[in-house]
C-alpha cells in the first residue's frame, strides 16, 4: 500500500464572469500521506473551502486529477467518477463542518443525524443501529443517552462532537475539516482538538484541515499549504514553514497573527517603560 | 529585550465607573441573570479590554452603559457613573430610556462599534448621509462642514477613497472597508469612550492588524478611553493595558494586562491562558482544557459560579456563597484560594 492517500494534481474550478475568469482553485498539486493530518490555510477567498469541496466532489473541478489511493478496490480518479460512484467514495471520505449550527438539520434526533448513513450503507436499523450510535457518541465524548434529542438541545461544542461522530460513522479513511474549531470558544476548541487528535490516533485517520487561525493550524498539523487566490504559494513540514517562511505572504500572515503576550506587542501605543 | 512596567505610568482620571451592575432578562423559563454584579472602572485615556467566552455576558454589561439592552433585558441594580465634561455626574444606569441625557451622551461622549458592521450601518442610506446625520445631531455645523468632518474622517481610518466612500452604500464595500466606515461614523464625534464589541472577529488577520492599529492610532490622537470587548486573548495582549475576565455574568478578575497575563491568579484565567494554542510553541501533543461547559444560565451553580470547572474546587467553601474580588498582588481575583491565604 502506498504512504500517499491522496494526489491532488493540477486542479482547477475557474468560474467564467462577465469579463475574464474567477479562478477559485488554480492549479492545485499536493499530495496527502495516509495518517497525516495536512493543513491548508489561507484568508477569507482564497479558495481553501473551495478546494475542500473540489476534493469531495461537492463541486466540481474544471480540470484536473483527484487520485484517491483509500479503496480497497483500487487507486480512482475522484474528478471522473458517477454520482452513484461517489456515494460510495463518501463514505470513505467525510467532511467536518464549521457551523454545527447549520450543518445539523434541526428537525432530527441524534440518532438519524449519526445513523442515517448507517442505515443506508449498512443496512443497520432498530437496536444495531441504536448500540452502534450509542457507541460512537462514547468515542467522542458524549452521553450515549442523548439518542433521541434533537440538535437545539446541544451546546456549540456539542454540536461539533456530534458532526464528528456523523462523520465517523461510516469509518472513513479521510476526513476534510472545514473550519472545524473556527466558532467554538476557547475552551471549548482546545477539548475538540484534542478529541480530534485521539480520534486519529485510535482509527489512524487522515485529515485535511482548514483553517484560517494560524495557531491552531500549526498546533495540530503535520504539513501546511498555504493558499491565496486559488494557488498554493507555499507548502512545507509546519516546522519549516512556521520558522522559516519562505513566501512573502506567509511571512506577512503570520506577522499579522497576535500573540497572547504582552511583552511580544508589535503594535499598540503603550510602550513599556522601566 | 522587554522592558518591565512599573506603576509609574499615568493612571488616566475615572471616566465611567460601574458598580456592583446587574442586568437580567425575564424570559418565560426564568431569570438569565446575565450581568450580576459587575464592578469597573473605566479610566481616561486607556484601552480596557473585556475577556470572555460566549455567553459570559460581556456584551450585554457593554450595552448597558449605552442603555441599548433589548427587551426582555433590563437593568435591575447598580449603577453606571459617568463623568461628563462639564464636570457633572450621570448615573446611566438610572437615566430614563429615551432621556436627553442619555441621547447626548450616546454617539457623542460615548460611541459603539460592533462586529458586524451592519448592526450600525443602514442598509439603505449611503454612508455619507448616515455620517453626516450623525454630525447634525450631536454637532452645531453647517452642511458643508459635516461633509468636510465625514471626510477627513473616513480619510482617518484608511479608507483609499474617501469620496467614493461617502457616496457609496454599504453592501458596495467590503468587510474591512464597512468597518472602517463604521469606526469613522462612530468617532465623528470625538466620543471620550469607544466600546468596541468583537470588532475585529469577522475579519481576517491582516484586516485585523490593520483595524486594531488603527484603533490603538486613533485612541492616542483623540486620547479617548477604549473598552475592547473580545475572547481573543490574542487581541487582549496586543492592544490591552488593563483588562477584565469574565465569566457568568461576573469579573472574576481584572487588573494590569502583564499581571494578567504573566501571574493570573483565578483558575479560570489560568486555564484559558493555557488552552490556547501559541503560535511558535513548543510542540504539545495535547492542549490542556478546561473541563465540562459553561452551566446553563438558568442553571446557575451555587457559590461561585466557576466551581463546576474548577480544579482547585473546595467543597464546604466554594459552593456555599460568592466569591468577592480581592486584591492579591498586582491584581484583583474574585476566588476563596485567596481568601483563605489572606485570613491566615
Amino acid at each position: 500500500m502506498s504512504d500517499i492517500l491522496l494526489s491532488v494534481r493540477n486542479l482547477s474550478l475557474h468560474y467564467p464572469l462577465r469579463e475574464g475568469v474567477l479562478k477559485a482553485v488554480d492549479d492545485v498539486s499536493f499530495d496527502v500521506r495516509r495518517g497525516e493530518t495536512f493543513g491548508i490555510v489561507g484568508e477569507s477567498g482564497s479558495g481553501k473551502t473551495t478546494l475542500g469541496r473540489c476534493i469531495m466532489r461537492i463541486l466540481n473541478p474544471t480540470s484536473g486529477e483527484v487520485i484517491y489511493r483509500g479503496d480497497p478496490r483500487g487507486e480512482t480518479d475522484l474528478v471522473g467518477l458517477s454520482d452513484s460512484e461517489l456515494r460510495e467514495i463518501w463514505r470513505q471520505i467525510r467532511m467536518v463542518f464549521q457551523d454545527p449550527q447549520s450543518s445539523l438539520n434541526p428537525r432530527l434526533p441524534v440518532l438519524e443525524l449519526i445513523g442515517q448513513a448507517l442505515r443506508t450503507s449498512e443496512g443497520l436499523s432498530g437496536k444495531a443501529l441504536a448500540d452502534r450510535v450509542a457507541q460512537l457518541l462514547k468515542d467522542v465524548g458524549l452521553r450515549p443517552e442523548i439518542l433521541h434529542r434533537y440538535p437545539a438541545a446541544f451546546s456549540g461544542g456539542q454540536r461539533q462532537r456530534i458532526g464528528i461522530a456523523r462523520a465517523l460513522a461510516t469509518s472513513p479513511q479521510l476526513v476534510i475539516a472545514d473550519e472545524a474549531v473556527s466558532a467554538l470558544d476557547v475552551s471549548i476548541q482546545a477539548q475538540i482538538l484534542n478529541l480530534l487528535q485521539d480520534l486519529q490516533e485510535q482509527y489512524q485517520l487522515t485529515y485535511i484541515f482548514i483553517a484560517h487561525d494560524l495557531a491552531v493550524v500549526e498546533h495540530i498539523c503535520d504539513r501546511v499549504a498555504v493558499m491565496k487566490r486559488g494557488r498554493i504559494v507555499e507548502l512545507a513540514d509546519k516546522r519549516t514553514l512556521f520558522d522559516n517562511p519562505q513566501h512573502e505572504y506567509t511571512r506577512s500572515l503570520l506577522d499579522a497573527v497576535p500573540i497572547p503576550d504582552p511583552r511580544l506587542r508589535t503594535r499598540g501605543t503603550r510602550q513599556p517603560v522601566a | 529585550m522587554p522592558q518591565t512596567p512599573t506603576q509609574t505610568e499615568a493612571v488616566g482620571d475615572t471616566l465611567v465607573e460601574i458598580r456592583n451592575l446587574q442586568t437580567h432578562f425575564f424570559t418565560h423559563d426564568g431569570v438569565v441573570k446575565a450581568v450580576d454584579g459587575v464592578d469597573l472602572t473605566v479610566r481616561d485615556g486607556r484601552t480596557l479590554c473585556i475577556l470572555g467566552e460566549s455567553g459570559c455576558g460581556k456584551s450585554i454589561m457593554a450595552r448597558s452603559i449605552l442603555r441599548i439592552v433589548d427587551a426582555p433585558g433590563r437593568i435591575v441594580g447598580g449603577e453606571i457613573i459617568y463623568q461628563a465634561k462639564d464636570g457633572r455626574t450621570v448615573d446611566l444606569a438610572a437615566a430614563r430610556p429615551g432621556s436627553r441625557a442619555l441621547r447626548e451622551i450616546r454617539g457623542s461622549d460615548i460611541a459603539m462599534i460592533f462586529q458586524e458592521p451592519m448592526t450600525s450601518l443602514g442598509p439603505i442610506q449611503k454612508i455619507g448621509k448616515q455620517i453626516t446625520e450623525t454630525i447634525h445631531l450631536h454637532r452645531k455645523v453647517t452642511k458643508a462642514e459635516a461633509k468636510e468632518i465625514a471626510l477627513d474622517m473616513l480619510d482617518r481610518v484608511g479608507i483609499p477613497d474617501p469620496r467614493r466612500c461617502f457616496d457609496s452604500y454599504p453592501f458596495e464595500l467590503s468587510g474591512g472597508m464597512r468597518q472602517r466606515a463604521m469606526i469613522a461614523m462612530a468617532l465623528c464625534c470625538q466620543p471620550r469612550l469607544l466600546i468596541a464589541d468583537e470588532p475585529t472577529t469577522a475579519l481576517d488577520v491582516t484586516t485585523q492588524a490593520q483595524i486594531l492599529d488603527l484603533i490603538a492610532d486613533l485612541k492616542e490622537e483623540f486620547g479617548m478611553a477604549v473598552m475592547l470587548i473580545t475572547h481573543d486573548l490574542g487581541v487582549v495582549a496586543e492592544v490591552a493595558e488593563d483588562v477584565a475576565v469574565m465569566y457568568m455574568g461576573r469579573v472574576v478578575e481584572k487588573g494590569d494586562v502583564y499581571s494578567i497575563f504573566e501571574k493570573p491568579r483565578h483558575p479560570y484565567t489560568q486555564a484559558l491562558l493555557k488552552s490556547v494554542p501559541r503560535l511558535g510553541a513548543a510542540q504539545q501533543h495535547r492542549l490542556p482544557t478546561i473541563r465540562g461547559m459553561v452551566p446553563h444560565p438558568l442553571a446557575r451553580p451555587s457559590g461561585c459560579s466557576f466551581r463546576t470547572r474548577c480544579d482547585h474546587f473546595m467543597p464546604g467553601i466554594c459552593d456555599r456563597r460568592e466569591p468577592e474580588l480581592l486584591a492579591v498582588d498586582d491584581t484583583q481575583a474574585a476566588c476563596f484560594l485567596y481568601e483563605k491565604e489572606l485570613a491566615q
